[in-house]
């Protein structure tokens, strides 16, 4: 199913169309209640300077708290879809997903290892987000120290089993963690939540997810051959190796940095990608911008209700979970029973 | 042939020691009766709150404790209890005790205080039945301190010093409870309980990390739903709007001056954010043992300024004199009570 380059830019901007008004949405919505019209005035005055005349609160609700997280949402939702359709290529395995290198277990290891140390929350995303470049680095250093015949499958395997130390490794640290005070903060923070979205350390987390969604989308027509074989990628003249490189680090730097803002969050990159897939057909070129999209508004969507439903948060790890398996299992029956 | 009966000899033999040693019975708060030896002299504490009882009632008995001091706690107790060895716990929230190592200090006794629910009545029976060791099980809640302190110690045969700190223990909880039975509704402050790094972990109503607040009868802005640990947003805490604010965490301490939307809160606006001394043993919440006592003082005037006037220094002196067997220098008073976020406003 292809669709005409037409009614694929139609479809996209509808679906921009329909996540600017979920951020709309999203901004008016909270467990504190400001009307829209004062949101948008906080918003406006934010933007020109001066004085809002609101309350104090309902300025700082919606610049301090709803703002980042909003913001921090998008980026981390657009962030998964995008690590995962490229990855999926890249490994020309749709079921593959951001993580599949230990990219979440290394972030784990190094945020259990600030708690460990009781350090402050900006240097819990600091060593969470090295702990993940960590494991990848070491994944990618192993497959390419062992060179196999199948560099592919050499990375999965070597990604399960890093993955799995640096999972030894949380476990190690949550055994040793003080129980009342070191271990909940520990689970709590594997849980994954937004909360952590403060205007202070946002745009340190920003700026790598942004680069390294660019590289991504600089190379959105390169991926596209990296669902071929490897042979058939060369009579194109493209080095696929330092092309799967390139790919493999601008996937990290993303997830990376999305994790250790806001913990581990299943299934954004495994089903958005999907998604998309179904909707505009495999070319990743379509499939990127989409992905993106959906990945942004998903993940919007689940962390307003997690702050909303409830006077306490729910972990959006655990919506992600609810709200992706029915989808997933949709999305294959769909795709599996037209294939048959 | 004759070995098997000489193991089998000494088999009965060891069983007759045994029976012979355990001439008492104790019924623990989870209904089991636990036979104990005539005299304790070696006890295992399998938890933090069971730690602390212990100590302040038989020193000498403890064999080692679930973690080991770190410097700056050492330094409150004598160095020979300060050099005691980690066993590691050995129940509940994550066993790091070898069971082999805590044999080999053989105790004559484990005691453990916490929640005496089935799940934990029957970690006791399994631990009690493999190593042969009674095991005896206490509720740790606060406001039962008394009547734990006096438990503990008829366990481990130290009655006399069990009356003196029950005696000192229910003259602070009834001194507290009779005032502020006094203090009408609309004085209570509404007080938020700030956990973690980010200070947006708390304790739901009925979870044993806010006791304190319950028992002074405050109102814990949480308290809306009944649970233990809980995620919250920071927007819901300004919903909330908490007059008073505390904390153990120092990180969430430092940042909650500096990031505008904290500002935004009540208890930030009027600077009564409070920062729990944790030396050597936590004020506030954990471990969730008698250790919090003293905490109740320094709470109660931060809660209710000007009811009681507690003169701090002089109770931390008490304190710390009768549970941990070490008066503090007036200077390391001093440094306690001055650290930011301790005294009250």
């Amino acid at each position: 199913m292809r669709l005409a380059p037409a009614r694929f830019a139609l479809g996209l901007a509808v679906a921009v169309a329909a996540l600017l008004a979920l951020i709309a949405w999203s901004f008016t919505v909270g467990r504190f209640a400001v009307s829209p019209h004062d949101v948008a005035r906080a918003l406006w005055f934010a933007l020109v300077g001066g004085d809002s005349g609101l309350a104090r609160n309902a300025d700082a609700i919606v610049l301090q708290v709803r703002a980042p997280r909003v913001a921090a949402a998008l980026a981390v939702g657009a962030a998964l879809a995008a690590a995962g359709a490229a990855y999926q290529n890249l490994f020309k395995n749709p079921l593959v997903s951001p993580d599949i290198l230990g990219v979440s277990a290394g972030c784990a290891l190094g945020a259990g290892l600030a708690v460990l140390l009781s350090l402050s929350i900006t240097m819990m995303q600091a060593f969470a987000f090295v702990g993940g470049l960590a494991a990848v680095g070491l994944v990618v250093a192993i497959g390419t120290w062992i060179r196999g015949r199948d560099p592919i499958l050499t990375l999965v395997l070597t990604g399960v089993v890093v993955g799995s130390l640096f999972g030894a490794g949380v476990a190690l640290v949550k055994y040793v963690a003080d129980p009342y005070n070191q271990l909940p903060a520990i689970t709590f923070w594997l849980l994954g939540s937004f909360t952590g979205a403060l205007p202070r350390d946002l745009p340190v987390t920003l700026v790598p997810i942004a680069a390294g969604v660019a590289l991504i989308w600089l190379l959105r027509w390169r991926i596209d051959v990296l669902a071929l074989s490897d042979d058939e990628a060369r009579t194109l003249g493209i080095d696929v190796r330092k092309l799967r490189f390139v790919v493999i680090v601008a996937a990290t730097l993303v997830t990376a940095s999305a994790v250790a803002l806001a913990g581990t969050v299943g299934w954004v990159g495994l089903l958005i990608p999907h998604a998309a897939r179904l909707i505009t057909g495999a070319a990743f070129a379509r499939v990127l911008p989409l992905s993106l999209v959906l990945g942004a508004g998903f993940m919007l969507a689940v962390d307003t209700a997690c702050r909303t439903l409830f006077a306490t948060e729910i972990p959006p790890g655990v919506v992600t979970a609810f709200v992706g398996t029915p989808v997933f299992i949709a999305l294959l029956a769909v795709t599996f029973r037209r294939s048959a | 042939m004759p070995v098997f009966r000489a193991f089998a000899v000494a088999l009965i033999a060891l069983a007759a020691a045994r029976e012979a040693h355990a001439s008492r019975e104790f019924i623990d708060d989870a209904g089991r009766k636990v036979a104990l030896p005539d005299r304790i002299e070696r006890v295992y504490a399998a938890g933090p709150p069971a730690s602390v009882l212990v100590f302040a009632l038989a020193p000498d008995m403890l064999i080692g404790w679930t973690r080991a001091f770190r410097d700056d706690e050492a330094r409150w107790v004598a160095e020979k209890y300060a050099k005691l060895p980690e066993l590691g716990r050995l129940t509940g929230r994550g066993n790091t005790a070898n069971v082999e190592v805590v044999l080999k200090e053989k105790p004559d006794v484990i005691i453990d205080v916490g929640s005496t629910n089935a799940t934990f009545a029957s970690l006791a029976e399994r631990v009690q039945s493999q190593t042969g060791i009674p095991y005896v099980l206490l509720d740790g809640h606060l406001a039962t301190t008394p009547r734990q302190v006096e438990k503990v110690a008829s366990v481990l045969g130290a009655e006399a010093r069990g009356r003196e700190l029950a005696a000192y223990s229910s003259r602070i909880l009834d001194g507290l409870r009779e005032k502020i039975a006094a203090i009408p509704a609309d004085r209570r402050p509404e007080v938020y309980y700030a956990r973690g790094p980010q200070g947006l972990v708390t304790g739901l109503r009925g979870s044993i990390n806010v006791e304190m607040i319950e028992l002074l009868g405050a109102k814990n802005v949480a308290g809306g739903e009944a649970g233990g640990l809980a995620n919250v947003g920071l927007e819901q805490v300004v919903l909330w709007d908490p007059a008073i604010i505390v904390t153990n965490d120092p990180n969430f301490y430092r940042d909650v001056w500096t990031l505008p939307v904290w500002n935004s809160v009540d208890a930030v606006r009027g600077k009564r954010v409070y920062l729990s001394p944790h030396l050597p043993f936590g004020w506030f919440d954990y471990p969730p043992g008698a250790n919090r006592l003293i905490g109740l003082l320094w709470l109660s005037d931060i809660l209710y300024p000007g009811v009681f006037r507690h003169d701090l220094a002089r109770d931390v002196t008490e304190f710390y004199r009768l549970f941990y067997h070490q008066a503090p220098t007036p200077d390391q008073v001093a440094r306690l009570l001055s650290e930011p976020g301790v005294a009250p406003r």
